[in-house]
């Protein structure tokens, strides 16, 4: 007997649709055990509050084991980890990149009344960090670490993450200070432009020294960034746009204490100061970026802190870059095996999905070597380490040369470009205008000379570029693609060539399984009856796929790693597994995606496991015409018939690549002078991201882990990958037409300075009006040009 | 006369005293976090009630 149950109920805990009726607790139904498990952890502990600020606020479960984080209690290890540490208090900060609404931060912060030994907890949610102090008399870290992991908030910790700087906070506080400064100089200097007459002199002279004492913490403090770069460009002869910034700020800042000290005049401190607080305004909104996110992450922060490792007498948790070859080590399911090494246990599965891309776990057997950066699934192993961890297979790409440069200084900036030219065309015109005025004035020479060096300083040019793709920034952080910084839009605009990664980026995380064959509903009920005895992917995926529940019992049930499972139910005797396995008799195609069933020694047919590709993949090969080149796979070529389907005749197919083949590639690509766009996923495609133009993460789950990239892009939004393309394209356009306008108004300053009539009322109207209307110009481009997207 | 230089220190001396507070926040790093604080306040004191 058999129940057909179709259930379209959707957990209690993490929302996520519940594939069988049978997980229930009153009245609540969950999509497996962990999300009942941490359900009852906090009924238990009456924090069922935690459900009523958000509706299914968990997030799935992931494994945790008993033993997960014992590695926190070694004292080496402890010592990185926590923050501050004494006998009866601790201080410890973890990442969890689970938090994600106001019920996390609520449970987060009640973390005392689940475990006694915790005294305080508090959220930074934007960071996604949790700060704890607990009593280490009580309860230890590694049970603080592991009470996370239980109630689904599982601290990331690797060694990368401890030395994450904290947040430069120095810039909004130059920030405030300008503004302070300007505000009150603007005040004082009031009086000066409505005209005085003789009888106030005293006062003027009062405001002018009251002034010169506000503008020395805007000159030496605020700006000295400005200065400190433009030096350090000069060193490098290069001439970058801080360069002309640093002269105009200089000239205005001499010219004006000169015109104060010898009471000549009032100087142009308000237009000095005004200057630097919106260039620290443009400065500011270019720095905003996305602090939840990762764009650095390496190996480092993927692989284990630590593992057990056999120090003679018993097993020891020990940090991953002291291990050396000969160290025999314990690796337990699910963990990320740390470094190259022979297999001592008769045999193991190894998911190398991050290492190549191939989703299926390979079975390896005593003796063979297992790469560094494989997963391991099943039993515990025991392994004897062959290679250091940073000479590994994988992480040997990190010591590529591509991992040591950086893309940011190879590439020279519009900006830059612009700056240069616009200093040669200011240092000429000064010139030209010295030489005129010593022959026609010589004692207005000086005057005229500052006067040019100061209008002619770029203030909008320097805001144009920050606040074009700062915007355009936001405009894709809202539509899920994340970049790591503003400078990546004007390569991006560049781009000429797409390269595809396939597993991940083109097929998705999830599968398609279907069943080809003669099998009753029944029968399905009870090839699902195996296949969920059994921790194999394909059976979980299996299980998945199948609706039918039987709730009858298996009888001799038998998994053979590397073939599959049988058992007999009802009197039938059922086999789920390889075609030699299940008897049957082609063996032509031992594919590894068909697990083939029989019934009583009988072939029934056989599930078709097929990776999902994304949706709109085909759409976006389509709108991206010829820059569309090639696709890297770490797979092998099983999927290639549909692949060329996708991409066309033109797309260069590659399968069988490894990571270095993929950087590679990538480099052969650029030497025929493209600029490269990579897309890719895992840590195999890490060197090729890094060594594209642009390299893009495509992601799921921007909390889970995304190699180092240039940008992070969400799944659902690839199709409009070449929609972003056109439009940093577009921006760029805004961008020069900023520029336009920003040298307008140093033309008519400069036609000011060179007559000698530039009074410091004329500079401090010029120098807002033209900062406020390149911004404004900027602002409005941007969301112009972006209306395709609202669609 | 005298009132306007009286004004402008008084003025100043509070302009001042207002910087140094912005200042103060932001090394406190209040400011780091601006999301958490504007849910916090909304969450019901759970130990009053029991």
């Amino acid at each position: 007997m058999s129940a057909l149950i179709d259930t379209k109920v959707s957990c209690y805990h993490c929302g996520l649709d519940c594939e069988s009726d049978a997980i229930t607790l009153g009245d609540k139904h969950f999509c497996c055990h962990g999300c009942k498990m941490v359900f009852e952890i906090l009924d238990e502990n009456n924090l069922c509050e935690y459900y009523s600020y958000e509706k299914n606020p968990g997030t799935s479960l992931r494994f945790v084991s008993e033993e997960s984080y014992s590695y926190l209690e070694e004292p080496t290890v402890k010592h990185k980890v926590v923050s501050f540490d004494s006998p009866d208090f601790s201080s410890v900060q973890f990442y969890s990149p689970a938090i994600h609404c106001i019920s996390c931060i609520w449970l987060l912060e009640n973390l005392q009344r689940l475990s006694s030994g915790i005294i305080k907890s508090e959220v930074n949610f934007s960071r996604k960090q949790v700060v704890i102090n607990f009593n280490p008399s009580v309860t230890s870290l590694a049970q603080v670490a592991r009470l996370l992991a239980s109630i689904g908030y599982a601290p990331a910790i690797s060694l990368e993450g401890l030395t994450k700087p904290i947040m430069d906070r120095s810039l909004v506080v130059k920030l405030g200070i300008a503004g302070f400064c300007f505000g009150n100089i603007m005040l004082l200097s009031f009086p000066e432009y409505l005209g005085q007459d003789g009888s106030e002199a005293f006062l003027k002279t009062l405001f002018s020294y009251l002034n010169f004492a506000l503008v020395v913490p805007v000159i030496l403090y605020c700006g000295q960034d400005y200065f400190i770069n433009a030096w350090n460009s000069f060193k490098q002869r290069q001439i970058n746009i801080d360069v002309p910034i640093a002269v105009g700020l200089a000239a205005l800042f001499l010219r004006s204490s000169y015109d104060i000290f010898s009471q000549t005049g009032p100087g142009y401190l308000d237009s000095l100061s005004g200057l630097v607080f919106f260039l620290l305004i443009g400065r500011w909104f270019q720095s905003k970026t996305y602090e939840s996110l990762a764009f650095d992450r390496d190996y480092k922060s993927y692989f284990p802190l630590a593992v057990q490792r056999w120090a003679g007498q018993d097993w020891t948790p020990t940090i991953v870059y002291e291990l050396n070859p000969g160290d025999q080590i314990k690796i337990r399911n699910m963990e990320v095996i740390p470094a190259d090494s022979t297999l001592l246990s008769e045999e193991a599965f190894i998911d190398y999905s991050f290492v190549t891309g191939e989703s299926k776990p390979v079975y390896a057997k005593q003796g063979d070597l297992i790469y560094a950066g494989g997963r391991m699934v099943g039993q515990p192993v025991e392994m004897s380490v062959q290679k250091k961890t940073s000479q590994s297979h994988l992480t040997g790409l990190w010591n590529r040369d591509v991992f040591q440069k950086d893309k940011e200084s190879q590439y020279k900036k519009i900006i830059d470009r612009a700056a240069r030219n616009f200093t040669w065309v200011v240092m000429g015109l000064a010139l030209v205008t010295a030489v005129y005025w010593y022959w026609a004035d010589a004692t207005q020479m000086w005057l005229v000379l500052t006067s040019v060096l100061m209008v002619a300083c770029p203030c909008a040019l320097a805001l144009a570029a920050p606040f074009t793709y700062g915007h355009m920034m936001r405009v894709f952080g809202r539509h899920g693609f994340y970049l790591k910084n503003a400078d990546v839009i004007e390569r991006l605009a560049k781009i000429d060539a797409v390269v595809f990664d396939k597993t991940g980026t083109v097929t998705h995380g999830a599968s398609d399984v279907d069943f080809i064959g003669v099998l009753d509903d029944q029968e399905l009920g009870w090839v699902r009856l195996l296949t969920s005895a059994s921790s194999h992917p394909l059976s979980k995926l299996i299980t998945r796929s199948i609706k039918t529940h039987s709730h009858l019992i298996i009888n001799r049930f038998r998994e053979i790693p590397g073939k599959g499972v049988e058992g007999t139910i009802a009197g039938h005797h059922m086999k789920v597994g390889s075609s030699a396995f299940t008897g049957f008799a082609d063996t032509r195609l031992e594919s590894s995606t068909r697990v083939f069933v029989s019934v009583d020694n009988e072939v029934r047919g056989y599930f078709r496991v097929t990776t999902a590709t994304r949706a709109h993949v085909k759409e976006l090969v389509v709108s991206l015409e010829k820059k569309c080149v090639a696709l890297l796979s770490g797979d092998h070529a099983t999927e290639e018939n549909r692949m060329k389907e996708l991409f066309g005749e033109n797309a260069t197919l590659k399968f069988n690549q490894s990571p270095h083949e993929k950087t590679d590639f990538i480099s052969d690509l650029q030497k025929t002078g493209k600029q490269v766009l990579m897309l890719g996923d895992g840590l195999n495609d890490s060197g090729a991201l890094k060594q594209s133009d642009v390299g893009i993460a495509v992601t799921d789950d921007t909390g889970i882990f995304t190699p180092a990239c240039d940008a992070i892009l969400q799944g659902d939004q690839l199709k409009k990958l070449n929609i972003f393309i056109s439009l940093s394209q577009r921006a760029t356009v805004v961008l020069k037409l900023a520029f336009g306008i920003s040298f307008f108004y140093n033309i008519i300053a400069l036609s000011f300075a060179v007559t000698g009539n530039l009074s410091p009322l004329v500079a401090a109207i010029l120098m807002p009006i033209s900062s406020v209307s390149v911004v404004g110009f900027s602002a409005i481009g941007i969301n112009w040009i972006a209306r395709d997207l609202k669609k | 006369m005298e009132i306007i230089i009286l004004l402008i220190s008084i003025s100043l001396f509070v302009a001042v005293l207002f910087l140094g507070a912005f200042i103060w926040n932001m090394k406190s790093g209040q400011y780091d976090d601006t999301y958490g604080p504007s849910v916090r306040m909304l969450f019901d004191d759970k130990k009053k009630k029991e």
